[in-house]
């Protein structure tokens, strides 16, 4: 089995994100320690990009603080050697598809399996434009992390057949960001992905309360939480409290 | 449609650019408006109302006007100008909105979203959603609402309205990310209207298509009056729509050089640059594969130009296509050269044309006396240069009310 679908086995996955090197290298080391080891089943890990369409105002603003901090993808990469001499817990990666045709899809996949990277999520590269990735993600053991969204309709099928690692399912339409509403096609949309696949499908965007984490948990295999968590690093606060918050409400 | 190019509508790239990179959760309505233009671009009502609104409301056919004081100046080959300043709203862009404004209504769509650099693409938008009763929002870097007040000030005349994008370097390209994100956001009743030849397919295809009625016209007018066709079409490009557009119906003809003006800014070897074909590299971004100022890791370049039409990162995927293949040629032009070409035109003869145009002015300039009298070179005037009016006398050290 994936070893990313193995952590889901028996219980519900907590799967927070930061964005790397925000606001600098030991604060990212420390806070996915401190994630990891405050019941973080998953941790996903931003490399920050310089247009990041598909996320709100907190994590682009995240993204600024990291660029500020001297970020690029070998300082993330360095990041995650660091972490990785305390913790084998599972890492995923989010970036966009310029980040990682820049450092060449081999040599990106390569390195993701020598620090022992479980998986990509990238919202700009959708199924049919995946096919050049996708060789060397297989070639090296990286999951490639599908996302539905509320709007992927007749997609679903062809997206959940070619699902591994788990399904990012989009909570509601927009970019990333808290909100205190989800659709509520929500659970029969993760409904229909079950006729096609038994991966497990965690839910991510503007999820911020334990009360939400709890209720999205019933319908989902794993929560994501993003922006929340960032906010939180950006007022300089621990997120240990945060973490096992969320964890025992799922 | 017939008169449209694309050989094979299931293919979304040309060569190895262009593509399909946009998030999934715009990937649906994506392939909405993929199926919609299929469906509509042979349509027979569909092309009557295309061809009235551009004979009746954008004043097509436009002039191709022969320059017979400049190309006595230059003293080398005869130079035409292909004037879409003369178009209502006084740019090429209207060409392309009331295409993909039609397609909007029949997919049932009530709003439309736009980017705009120098404000044509948003004035032309919202222009043809007034005349449709549609709503229209427009998207525009914070740099160029201060420099082009007067285009904000048209969009919201037009019942438009107008949100200053302060992200990024404010400029085009954090426009687009701009109304990607409100794309996304609100997918059921707004249609997205790409004003470059740039995002993914089908956008640089129908930005094409509705483009080409340039080189369509271009191409018979000069057979009307010089039974032959000309030695070389010249265009400015930032995405690359009016380029497109006037190079279209000319690919075929080996014999017809294709000249891109890219911005050089302050220089192609300065920081300060949008020449992207001569500074760039293959890259993934906006939806398309396509060459792209970046750095190393790539992130996307800040980029600079005089002109906020020419002032982006990237270049639509066609023209990648066309460099790489050298059909066609890419040339930078200085803020310097295009001032000095927005002048020279204007006093030679008697046309104040957009900055960007000017670009294109610019190389025309260099390019003509190089040439023999019995040559024959047609420049897109892509609009006309009322808008940069002030910006230019400031550039020249004249402070002048707007």
């Amino acid at each position: 089995m994936n070893k990313l679908e193995e952590v889901f086995k028996n219980k519900k996955a907590f799967i927070p994100f930061v964005v790397a090197d925000d606001p600098d290298f030991d604060t990212t080391v420390q806070n996915i320690l401190t994630l990891a080891n405050n019941g973080a089943d998953i941790i996903e890990l931003g490399i920050p990009f310089s247009d990041p369409v598909a996320d709100g105002p907190v994590i682009q603003v995240a993204d600024l603080r990291a660029f500020d901090a001297g970020v690029n993808t070998n300082v993330v990469f360095d990041i995650v050697a660091k972490v990785r001499e305390s913790t084998d817990v599972p890492l995923i990666f989010l970036t966009y598809t310029n980040i990682v045709f820049k450092y060449g899809y081999e040599e990106f996949c390569k390195r993701c399996r020598d620090l022992n990277i479980s998986g990509l999520v990238i919202p700009d590269l959708p199924l049919e434009e995946q096919g050049d990735l996708r060789e060397f993600a297989k070639q090296y053991d990286i999951s490639l992390i599908q996302l539905i969204a509320p709007t992927s309709g007749d997609r679903i099928e062809k997206i959940a057949k070619e699902a591994e690692g788990f399904i990012y399912m989009v909570s509601s339409m927009g970019v990333t960001g808290q909100r205190e509403d989800f659709s509520k096609k929500l659970s029969n949309t993760i409904e229909e992905i079950r006729k096609y696949t038994d991966v497990p499908v965690a839910i991510g965007f503007g999820i911020h309360s334990a009360e939400q984490a709890q209720a999205l948990s019933k319908i989902a295999d794993g929560i994501i939480i993003g922006s929340a968590i960032v906010e939180l690093i950006a007022e300089g606060k621990d997120l240990a409290e945060y973490s096992n918050e969320i964890k025992a409400a799922i | 449609m017939k008169e449209m190019q694309k050989t094979d509508s299931k293919s979304h790239y040309y060569g190895e650019f262009g593509g399909q990179f946009i998030p999934e959760t715009l990937m649906t309505a994506l392939n909405e408006v993929s199926e919609a233009y299929d469906k509509y671009k042979d349509d027979p009502d569909f092309l009557n109302e295309l061809h009235t609104l551009l004979s009746d409301y954008a004043n097509r056919p436009s002039l191709l006007y022969y320059a017979e004081n400049m190309t006595k100046d230059l003293g080398g080959a005869k130079i035409y100008f292909k004037r879409e300043d003369l178009n209502h709203t006084g740019a090429h862009k209207i060409n392309n909105v009331i295409g993909q404004a039609l397609i909007a209504k029949r997919m049932g769509k009530t709003r439309l979203i736009a980017e705009t650099g120098a404000g044509q693409h948003g004035v032309a938008t919202a222009t043809i959603a007034a005349l449709f009763g549609m709503e229209c929002e427009i998207y525009m870097g914070k740099m160029d609402t201060d420099r082009q007040k007067l285009n904000v000030y048209r969009m919201e005349l037009l019942g438009a309205k107008v949100h200053p994008v302060t992200s990024g370097s404010m400029v085009l390209k954090d426009a687009v990310n701009a109304t990607l994100q409100e794309w996304t956001r609100r997918v059921y009743d707004t249609f997205y209207v790409m004003g470059s030849a740039v995002g993914p397919y089908p956008f640089p295809q129908m930005v094409h298509d509705f483009q080409s009625v340039i080189s369509k016209e271009s191409k018979q007018q000069i057979l009307d009056e010089e039974g032959r066709l000309p030695d070389a079409v010249v265009a400015c490009v930032g995405g690359g729509s009016n380029a497109i557009g006037s190079f279209a119906q000319y690919i075929d003809d080996e014999n017809v050089e294709l000249i891109g003006c890219e911005a050089a800014g302050k220089g192609v070897d300065t920081d300060q640059t949008a020449a992207t074909i001569e500074r760039g590299s293959t890259g993934i971004f906006h939806g398309m594969k396509s060459m792209f100022l970046q750095n190393d890791d790539g992130q996307i370049d800040k980029v600079y130009s005089i002109s906020a039409g020419l002032d982006y990162p990237g270049v639509g995927p066609e023209h990648a296509h066309l460099a790489i293949t050298k059909r066609a040629k890419y040339v930078g032009i200085t803020d310097d050269e295009a001032v000095d070409a927005f002048e020279y035109i204007a006093k030679t003869e008697g046309i104040i044309a957009a900055i960007e145009s000017c670009h294109a002015v610019a190389y025309v300039q260099k390019l003509a006396p190089t040439m023999s009298k019995d040559q024959i070179i047609i420049c897109t005037l892509s609009g006309r240069g009322d808008k940069d009016v002030a910006s230019i006398a400031k550039y020249r050290g004249r402070d002048i009310d707007e």
